[in-house]
């Protein structure tokens, strides 16, 4: 028998070009989301097949098992990005997986997630660690609901940079006015989200245009990005600015001489003689060394997995935090959050949950305050159940002190997960938005204070982050001063 | 009397090198902070050797995560006694080079009932001798969290896979219903008989790997570099010609060749590719310019789409 053709395949094609492998940025990491028709998966296969990420076995398998080709001599994309026998089958993505491809500038992870609305909770998984989303939209159809509250949980996850991929361009006869209607619909939409830096690109993602390669001849009026442009210039999320955290992974004891703290510092920086404080137990040190196995090191940052050492014997275990003295983090009982309910069972009232943050793991109770409704963007007051999928505030409980930053200062030390302790499952993933008061009496369950304030200070106290964070459990209503002084002429009890 | 790092470093004192890029260095970040979790929150780890490339850059960022204590766990290695006589040298060399503890396991139906890839197919080999023994392996040692090198661009269901992969007693692993897995926060709770696959290279590539063993000077079986070797072309694959338990099929003759290989497992399964890539540079060269993925030499995956899948529920890696 002579060698069948596979070997050939195998063997080193020695014309193409090489691709440069310099790459002076951390990976970006993204997060595709879109309705279950928008073409996400051929807009993700496109970008693996134009980035050259796909390689030739692999279009042949998928080739076998699409039998067909479409008509630009493509293979089906959905096929290379749906991994699951139960996915292949039903035709559509059950889960979030993972991709990668770079150009000669960048790498790139992308979280590819799944359309349907059930599967809301793999969303809320894939934007916690992305930098970007990219939100398709139908040029035919415009802003789907859908595309609305993927951006509402991208935002709430942090993302502060949207793409919107308006897709399909070719078949609305690459109009531009279509174009311009969805992206100024979808530009005010994100900024009543706080997201700020939204580019729009108008693409065909079958015919490839727009993606990777630049499609003047069909959109001469589109002087902007192609998708890959933009992603190359899109920026990594960075923790460097704030105080130093570092969640302490392990002790590390290798002789009697030598005791270090290893872990991955998640905010700012550190550099030895800085002053350092344990968390919870507030005992301060100063950092002696930074030792990785590569050299001992005069600085670390965000991002580093290191060994720290201190000038002196202190009691430090996995799960405490060493930040900062200046600039520490909250520490308290009782936490203000949002959290993505995950699994069946939803989010109980009063029922102990473990919560892990960073390397600690604490109980801690639960009570539901109100929940998000998507389709408006509205939170309604809600203390019971919070269902699978379900994004709402609550007020966290523990038994024992807790560290936090505000998940807008830090998604590493503002981010938990919660674990039922009967199923071990992960059963929400949080953020934590304030800390809230220990003042006695003033909210006791079910007590409200109403206040009557000069207009000028009401402004001010509602501009306070601690306010701002809690306006949806808040009634407000302007008035005159002779209305006001009827009113409380009319009401009963004082503080 | 305060002593310094260096003077409790008792073996392999780390040597300068320029600082990593920032690509790498972010993917080497990541893989130490799972290591050091997976440690500390787990009784008894392991960590699968396979001795291949993938295994290579695991034990080097194992060693990295630890430094300066010792790697606090057992390196398993599942031979199957059909790996390339290359790769059992070069396992025993690392193992007393590095002082680590090594655990071979070998199940013994293969010899019992003369299983091997000849006789009896990929497919049922490699559920017995890799699949099964493995799980053997991992019983015997009654682990509860077990260390690998998969990688989330190899393969279709692995792209699926969480960092920690949640294994039922009897090591299932069901993908409908994978705990979500959020930031860089992982959920280690078990009960007792259940376990985890932690895989601290999920978000490698195989360009990535490729260069962070340049940049880390890591060694490696030499087989993954060129050089004139003898070869026989069976169902379209280069097969080694070393092993006196090959035999000859009728119309098959030993070549010679400049060939390599990308993936490393049992010679029988795993093809080789023309090439004349004989150091780092070149290989990683050819890999920029390749249009084939690593694992079309891999005979086993070849069986069906989502046989990947298939042995991963069943216990395999």
């Amino acid at each position: 028998m002579t060698a069948p053709a596979q070997t050939a395949s195998a063997t080193i094609l020695p014309f193409a070009e090489p691709l440069k492998a310099v790459r002076d940025t951390r990976p970006l990491r993204l997060i595709t989301c879109g309705s279950v028709d928008d073409g996400k998966s051929t807009l993700i296969g496109r970008l693996l097949w134009d980035t050259k990420a796909v390689k030739e076995d692999q279009a042949a398998t998928l080739a076998r098992d699409s039998g067909s080709q479409n008509d630009l001599g493509l293979p089906d994309f959905a096929l290379l990005l749906d991994g699951l026998q139960a996915e292949r089958e039903q035709g559509i993505t059950i889960d979030v997986a993972y991709r990668y491809f770079s150009t000669d500038r960048r790498s790139f992870i992308v979280a590819d997630t799944p359309g349907h609305e059930q599967y809301t909770r793999n969303m809320a998984t894939g934007a916690s660690t992305a930098d970007l989303a990219i939100l398709l939209a139908d040029a035919r159809a415009g802003l789907l609901e859908q595309t609305r509250r993927h951006a509402t949980i991208a935002s709430l996850m942090g993302i502060r940079q949207f793409v919107l991929a308006v897709n399909k361009i070719d078949l609305v006869h690459y109009d531009k006015a279509v174009f311009d209607r969805i992206s100024h619909d979808f530009r005010e939409f994100a900024l009543s989200l706080g997201v700020r830096q939204i580019t729009a690109i108008p693409m065909s993602a079958l015919k490839g245009e727009n993606v990777v390669y630049p499609a003047d001849a069909s959109m001469p009026w589109y002087d902007g990005p192609t998708l890959v442009d933009a992603l190359e210039l899109a920026t990594v999320r960075s923790t460097q600015a704030g105080g130093f955290r570092l969640p302490v992974q392990r002790v590390v004891r290798p002789g009697e001489s030598f005791r270090g703290y290893q872990g991955t510092v998640a905010g700012g920086s550190v550099k030895p003689g800085d002053s350092v404080v344990i968390l919870p137990s507030g005992t301060v040190a100063n950092v002696k060394q930074i030792v990785t196995f590569d050299l001992v090191r005069n600085a670390a940052v965000a991002g580093d997995a290191i060994t720290l050492v201190l000038d002196r014997q202190v009691d430090v275990a996995r799960g405490d935090v060493i930040v900062s003295l200046d600039g520490q983090p909250m520490t308290g009982h009782h936490f203000d959050a949002q959290l993505v309910s995950l699994q069946p069972g939803g989010i109980e009232p009063g029922k102990r949950y473990w919560l892990k943050s960073g390397s600690r793991r604490q109980r801690v109770a639960v009570e539901p305050i109100s929940q998000l409704e998507l389709a408006t963007g509205k939170w309604q007051p809600h203390a019971s159940t919070l269902a699978m999928n379900a994004i709402g505030k609550v007020r966290l409980s523990f038994e024992e002190l807790a560290v936090f930053d505000a998940y807008d200062q830090n998604r590493s030390t503002g981010a938990f997960i919660l674990i039922d302790p009967d199923t071990l499952n992960t059963v929400a993933g949080g953020m934590i938005t304030a800390k809230r008061g220990e003042v006695g009496g003033i909210h006791r369950e079910d007590q409200r204070v109403v206040l009557s304030l000069p207009a000028d200070l009401a402004e001010q106290l509602m501009a306070s982050e601690l306010f701002a964070n809690r306006r949806d459990e808040t009634e407000v209503k302007r008035m005159t001063a002779k209305q006001a002084a009827e009113l409380f002429s009319n009401a009963g009890g004082d503080i | 009397m305060p002593l310094s790092v260096q003077e409790t470093e008792v073996k392999n004192p780390p040597v300068s090198r320029p600082p990593l890029d920032p690509h790498l260095k972010a993917l080497e970040n990541e893989a130490i902070h799972i290591f050091r979790e997976v440690a500390a929150e787990f009784e008894n780890p392991v960590m699968l050797y396979s001795v291949g490339k993938d295994s290579s850059v695991l034990l080097h960022l194992a060693r990295k995560a630890f430094y300066p204590g010792r790697v606090p766990f057992p390196l398993l290695h599942v031979d199957t006694t059909w790996k390339f006589k290359e790769m059992i040298e070069f396992r025993d060399e690392i193992a007393a080079k590095y002082d680590l503890d090594l655990v071979v396991h070998t199940n013994p139906r293969g010899a019992e009932e003369g299983i091997t890839p000849f006789s009896h197919g990929s497919s049922f080999y490699t559920d017995i001798m890799k699949t099964e023994a493995l799980r053997q392996a991992l019983d015997a040692g009654g682990y509860d969290a077990a260390f690998g090198g998969a990688r989330r661009d190899e393969e279709a269901s692995r792209a699926k896979e969480r960092i920690y992969s949640f294994r039922t007693p009897d090591h299932k692993w069901d993908p409908r219903n994978q705990r979500p897995e959020l930031w860089n926060v992982y959920n280690g709770m078990i009960r007792k008989g259940e376990s985890v696959r932690a895989f601290p290279l999920s978000n490698w590539t195989e360009v990535d790997i490729w260069r962070y063993i340049q940049a880390e000077d890591i060694p490696l079986v030499p087989l993954y570099y060129a050089a004139e070797r003898p070869y026989v072309e069976r169902d379209g694959m280069m097969i080694l010609a070393e092993d006196p338990r090959l035999e000859l099929l009728p119309g098959e003759t030993v070549q010679q060749g400049m060939i390599r290989f990308r993936t490393l497992g049992c010679f029988p399964l795993t093809g080789a590719i023309r090439s004349t890539a004989s150091n780092l540079e070149e290989v990683i060269a050819e890999l920029e310019i390749a249009t084939v993925s690593e694992r079309q030499g891999r005979a086993i995956d070849r069986d069906q789409s989502g046989s990947m899948e298939k042995k991963k529920r069943e216990g395999y890696f």
